[in-house]
């Protein structure tokens, strides 16, 4: 198996997250990169009180998971992983193309950006960055939860 | 206590509107509680919601999930915080009884509200 789903989503892990994608997918573990949530072992108690026993969370700083990305491709149950924002996943992706598909699950409204779909709001130099991504051969697309229509990039950007 | 609790409930979609107008229609109390949904926000614009509704009052938060991105923007509100307490999977039995014991300290308030609520999940024999 490997990672199953890359997903952006600000919230990081929350009901979507783990309901919504991590049930059909039957996932076996979640992978949360963020810096910050890495350096707290009370946000990690937090984010880890909404998922169920049988899913291990890993929680990872950027650092971290493209050293261990190579091994969560290789762990035999289905993994999620999930970063707040693009640079992360641009990072990832930029190591070895390793990540060829994100899925882009929920980016909100802050100043500088703009409505693109009702849960994905973004600044021009975030789109642009999101196509520079597609032009590497990154498959992108918005979709929330997995009974929802998968938006192409071009259709938002 | 010279200030009644607030009860905040902080839920996905609707929800935490809907038990807010079932409490009302069940006790006629429309003052107690304030709903709060995280429609359409990141953590931070989840935390603006919850500020404005607490407002600066002693405040029990009612969260719907025990995870998720109201639990976590609650709880982080509350850290460290006497006048605040957390509890989570509301349902209307405890929001019923919290209404009409709002002269408690936050904590036991929760913890009163937290017992009422399981009590009322039963699997009666039909």
């Amino acid at each position: 198996m490997s990672i199953a789903l890359y997903r952006i989503d600000d919230r990081l892990i929350h009901g979507q997250v783990v309901v919504g994608w991590g049930k059909p997918l039957n996932v076996g573990f979640i992978v949360l990169v963020d810096d910050a949530v890495r350096a707290s072992t009370w946000e990690q108690e937090l984010y880890r009180m909404g998922v169920p026993a049988g899913i291990e969370v890993v929680f990872a700083s950027t650092a971290e998971a493209l050293a261990c990305l190579p091994d969560w491709e290789r762990d035999a149950r289905v993994g999620l992983l999930v970063a707040g924002d693009i640079d992360t996943l641009a990072t990832l992706a930029g190591d070895g193309h390793r990540v060829t598909r994100i899925n882009l699950g929920g980016l909100h409204h802050r100043p500088g950006r703009s409505p693109r779909l009702r849960y994905v709001y973004l600044s021009d130099a975030e789109a642009a960055q999101l196509k520079a991504l597609a032009a590497r051969g990154v498959e992108i697309t918005a979709q929330d939860v997995p009974t929802a229509r998968p938006v192409p990039l071009e259709d938002f950007t | 206590m010279s200030e009644p609790l607030r009860g905040v409930i902080v839920s996905h979609a609707a929800v935490a509107q809907a038990l807010l107008a079932a409490v009302a229609a069940i006790t006629g109390v429309d003052d107690a509680l304030v709903p709060v949904s995280n429609d359409g926000c990141d953590t931070g614009a989840l935390a603006e919601r919850l500020t404005q509704a607490i407002a600066g009052k002693p405040t029990v938060l009612f969260v719907d999930l025990p995870g998720g991105s109201c639990l976590t923007s609650s709880v982080r509100l509350a850290r460290g915080k006497s006048d605040m307490a957390v509890v989570t999977g509301v349902n209307l039995a405890m929001l019923l009884d919290f209404v009409f014991h709002r002269d408690l300290p936050p904590a036991d308030a929760a913890r009163r509200a937290a017992e009422a609520g399981s009590r009322a999940i039963r699997t009666p024999a039909a």
